[in-house]
């Protein structure tokens, strides 16, 4: 089981929540479990979302495994110069 | 093809070496191409007219006389570049703010262009074009704009992030918060509170080279857009995208780039310069003059932070809160939620919580600045950290290695940080000879802490070995601070070759599969990493020619310094074959050898960075001059060490000209005052002392050379340690960047010194 945070803009999408659990071995996984429980988390993932695993943030590479017990947070995608 | 990108700790033989730079006699002698500096048989001038209003409707535009005009060949306006976005709106806003659609929404938007036969008939036909405005009231200011009975600037933003959704549309994008605690419970606690509000003024990266670009559309649909760029890949998908080609019928091909910082990240003027290429049906070369670059491409925001800091006596801190208000410009965008996760990102804190704004305004689509965001962020949140220690009596580099985040802290944006190196920064700054210099009458020290995310992204890399042994390594990434130096090095390190037997391109899009923009301090992370499976894929397919050479099992052979090398007893008395041997024989072993590689680089690792400064300001004039300063900050491994300096210092050499002199100076009627080097001042070398630098090297350990970005943090503390410098010199607290001389007396009086 992972619990899962949420900053932003991307708390508003998920009811206001916090944190959630999540149960998910891969970031699509967990992307495709948390959109289909929260609909409007569609729009940011479509957009580019990030997610945090144990502090390194990962933009992209969604086979990712995400290790049981994992701190996970999902942030908006970040642009940069 | 997966690949494991940890750190191992390899020894190495040329990675850390200072080799010569490989643009250089290009650079020096005027050979290396830049935007403006290709042509093509038949070739037309592009020149674009811009509204002279901050805010208004266009009523009419008339392109009757410059049509006819003799030479005139294509006279374009927003008609002539139609919504094919099928419905999303930010790559409507991209062509919006290439092309005004209805209404000018700042004073330089473009609203027509033209192609004609030289620049003269050009600038003759803008002079023809009438464009009936209808003038709008319009703001400037990011803390007007918010307020009730601003102008709103588009009906269909409504704040997100706010509950109750809002009914009414307004020039508030978006409220991002993040944070953790309980902040007033955290407030409560302290032995002192500090609370603050800073400013910081409109600046623009202030490259030397203007945007160019040379367009070619063929009634086939086949196009070639040479230009400058940071990501030629993303221009050929945008592009082709805004203006209805087919991405494989766009072949986009990056120039030499005269720095970029993030300005050249988006397109400003590309999609029309295709458009008129189109309708010309010849080539079209489209050069931005400094007056357009300053008002119609990407400066960053303008902003205004209020920032609160509690703390006990013996310098923890309790609690931390900061409002940020970011201004960018005529589209939405995310720059105060950027602001907002970055501000309090280098300490360790219970409580927390910091809420960004993101605010349109009639001024320039902002665009990113080399950490974009982070450099206002910490100018309220380093002023306000050595207000707080000067309050609890405490020296401000102990009170930020007191509250130092570390491995295990929780970020104030969210997740927990694995090993980083702020506490290692703060540490190198403290240890310093600079921080015990002896300061003369009217000199002040300041320091400053910055943070920046890095990532990676999608990369992909060809590697070539020619029949004589020398290596051609394809890239993606655009070079824009040394890559091709570095990733030569990469390239020769892995093969166990000479430097100098390597060469490194910039492959155009259709060479090379997609590869993300030079941003976010990625290119050596990621094209390193990219670089580094290629030699190793190509080192396979040597050590199986190899094998070939010998009639032996290719599981007999191994890479050894830069040798296939046969194994085992029955094959030990067989000579090393070295690589110029094996590829002299590639013609007859299966043809040419090649390494390629394709990847997703995450895992880049955020970076940290201490700054010092001393600065000597003059009483009388306000006029300030920066005496000493230092860098430090964590590079992962530092490829190649001058270019990493070079990063360090030039990042110094910015903030300190936005520190002090650089701001975008509007007039009451919303026009930009200043479009030009000479009122725009950025610093030259006579303002600059010497840049020290310390590199410190803690590897990233999701790269196998333990490589982290360098190129954006070193422009996060400059703002807040040049603010804390001039402070101390003159002993009263400034708030307002840039600290030029009429705002240094005017606080000086205000003050009563």
């Amino acid at each position: 089981m992972l619990k899962v945070g949420f900053t932003g803009a991307l708390r508003s999408s998920v009811n206001g929540h916090a944190q959630v659990d999540a149960q998910a071995s891969t970031i699509r996984e967990l992307l495709s479990g948390l959109v289909q429980r929260y609909p409007d988390l569609a729009e940011h993932v479509d957009q580019g979302i990030a997610v945090a695993l144990d502090g390194e943030i990962y933009r992209d590479d969604w086979s990712k495994p995400i290790p049981d017990g994992s701190a996970v947070f999902l942030l908006p995608r970040i642009q940069g110069g | 093809m997966s690949h494991d990108t940890s750190y191992t700790k390899q020894k190495f033989k040329l990675i850390g070496s200072r080799v010569n730079r490989p643009d250089g006699i290009d650079k020096v002698t005027g050979r290396a191409r830049y935007g403006a500096d290709a042509s093509a048989p038949g070739q037309l001038v592009g020149k674009v007219l811009r509204s002279p209003h901050a805010h208004a409707l266009i009523k009419k535009i008339d392109t009757t006389k410059a049509e006819k005009l003799p030479g005139v060949k294509a006279v374009i306006t927003s008609a002539d570049m139609p919504d094919l976005t099928g419905g999303n709106r930010s790559m409507l806003d991209i062509l919006e703010n290439c092309m005004a659609r209805g209404r000018a929404l700042y004073d330089g938007h473009a609203v027509a262009a033209v192609a004609a036969v030289d620049e003269q008939t050009a600038r003759q036909a803008l002079k023809l074009i009438k464009v009936t405005y209808k003038r709008l009231p319009h703001v400037t200011d990011v803390d007007k704009a918010m307020l009730p009975g601003a102008p709103v600037i588009h009906d269909w933003v409504f704040t997100s992030g706010v509950d109750p959704k809002p009914e009414k549309a307004s020039n508030v994008v978006q409220r991002n918060q993040f944070g953790h605690g309980d902040v007033e419970a955290g407030f409560a606690e302290a032995d002192v509170i500090v609370e603050k509000t800073f400013k910081t003024e409109q600046t623009h990266q202030g490259y030397i080279e203007p945007h160019a670009c040379l367009a070619t559309v063929g009634p086939d649909g086949h196009g070639d857009l040479w230009v400058t760029t940071q990501g030629h890949f993303h221009f050929r998908q945008v592009c082709a995208a805004l203006i209805g080609m087919d991405v494989a019928k766009l072949k986009v091909t990056s120039s030499e780039i005269g720095g970029g910082f993030g300005g050249k990240t988006h397109v400003w003027m590309e999609p029309v310069a295709l458009v008129l290429a189109r309708e010309a049906n010849r080539p079209v070369k489209l050069v931005m003059s400094r007056e357009e670059v300053f008002k119609a491409t990407g400066p960053t925001s303008s902003t205004s932070v209020d920032v609160k800091i509690g703390a006990k006596k013996n310098g923890t801190i309790t609690a931390a809160a900061a409002e940020l208000r970011y201004q960018g410009g005529a589209f939405p965008g995310i720059w105060g939620m950027l602001g907002a996760m970055t501000s309090f990102a280098c300490y360790d804190l219970k409580n927390v919580q910091s809420v960004g704004y993101d605010v349109i305004c009639n001024r320039p689509k902002v665009a990113a600045y080399r950490a974009p965001s982070a450099p206002m962020a910490a100018f309220g949140i380093e002023s306000t950290m050595d207000l707080v220690a000067e309050e609890i009596g405490m020296d401000p580099v102990k009170f930020r290695i007191k509250n130092a985040a570390k491995e295990g802290t929780q970020a104030s944006y969210g997740p927990v940080y694995g090993p980083i190196g702020i506490g290692p920064t703060l540490k190198a700054a403290q240890n310093h000879p600079h921080m015990k210099a002896k300061l003369r009458k009217n000199q002040g020290r300041g320091m400053a802490c910055g943070f920046w995310f890095n990532f990676g992204g999608q990369t992909c890399t060809d590697l070539n070995i020619g029949v004589d042994g020398t290596v051609s390594l394809a890239v993606g990434t655009v070079d824009v601070g040394g890559s091709r130096a570095s990733l030569g090095l990469i390239a020769a390190e892995e093969l166990g070759i000479e430097y100098e037997q390597v060469k490194v391109h910039i492959a155009d899009t259709a060479s090379l599969g997609h590869n993300d923009t030079t941003e976010g301090s990625r290119g050596t992370f990621s094209s390193g990493m990219a670089t580094i499976f290629a030699a190793r894929d190509a080192k396979d397919e040597l050590c199986q020619r190899a094998a070939k050479m010998w009639d032996i099992p290719v599981s007999a052979v191994a890479w050894k310094e830069g040798k296939a090398v046969a194994k085992g007893k029955r094959h030990n008395n067989l000579a090393p074959l070295t690589l110029k041997e094996i590829a002299a024989k590639s013609p007859n072993t299966g043809g040419p050898i090649a390494g390629h590689n394709e990847v997703v680089a995450d895992g880049a690792g955020v970076s940290f960075a201490s700054h010092i400064c001393d600065v000597e300001v003059d009483p009388e004039t306000g006029a300030t001059k920066v005496i000493r300063y230092t860098v430090v900050q964590d590079a992962g491994k530092a490829i190649h060490p001058d270019y990493v300096e070079g990063q360090f210092q030039g990042g110094a050499a910015q903030g300190i000209g936005w520190a002090l002199n650089e701001e975008y100076i509007y007039g009451d009627d919303g026009l930009l005052q200043n479009a030009g080097f000479l009122d725009y001042r950025i610093p030259v070398c006579s303002d600059l002392p010497f840049i020290d630098t310390e590199i410190l090297e803690i590897p990233n350990p999701n790269h196998p050379y333990g490589i982290r970005g360098v190129g954006e943090t070193s422009i996060v503390p400059p703002l807040a340690a040049i603010g804390n410098a001039v402070s101390n010199a003159v002993g009263v607290r400034m708030t307002h960047v840039p600290m030029s001389p009429p705002r240094i007396l005017k606080a000086l009086d205000e003050a009563g010194v």
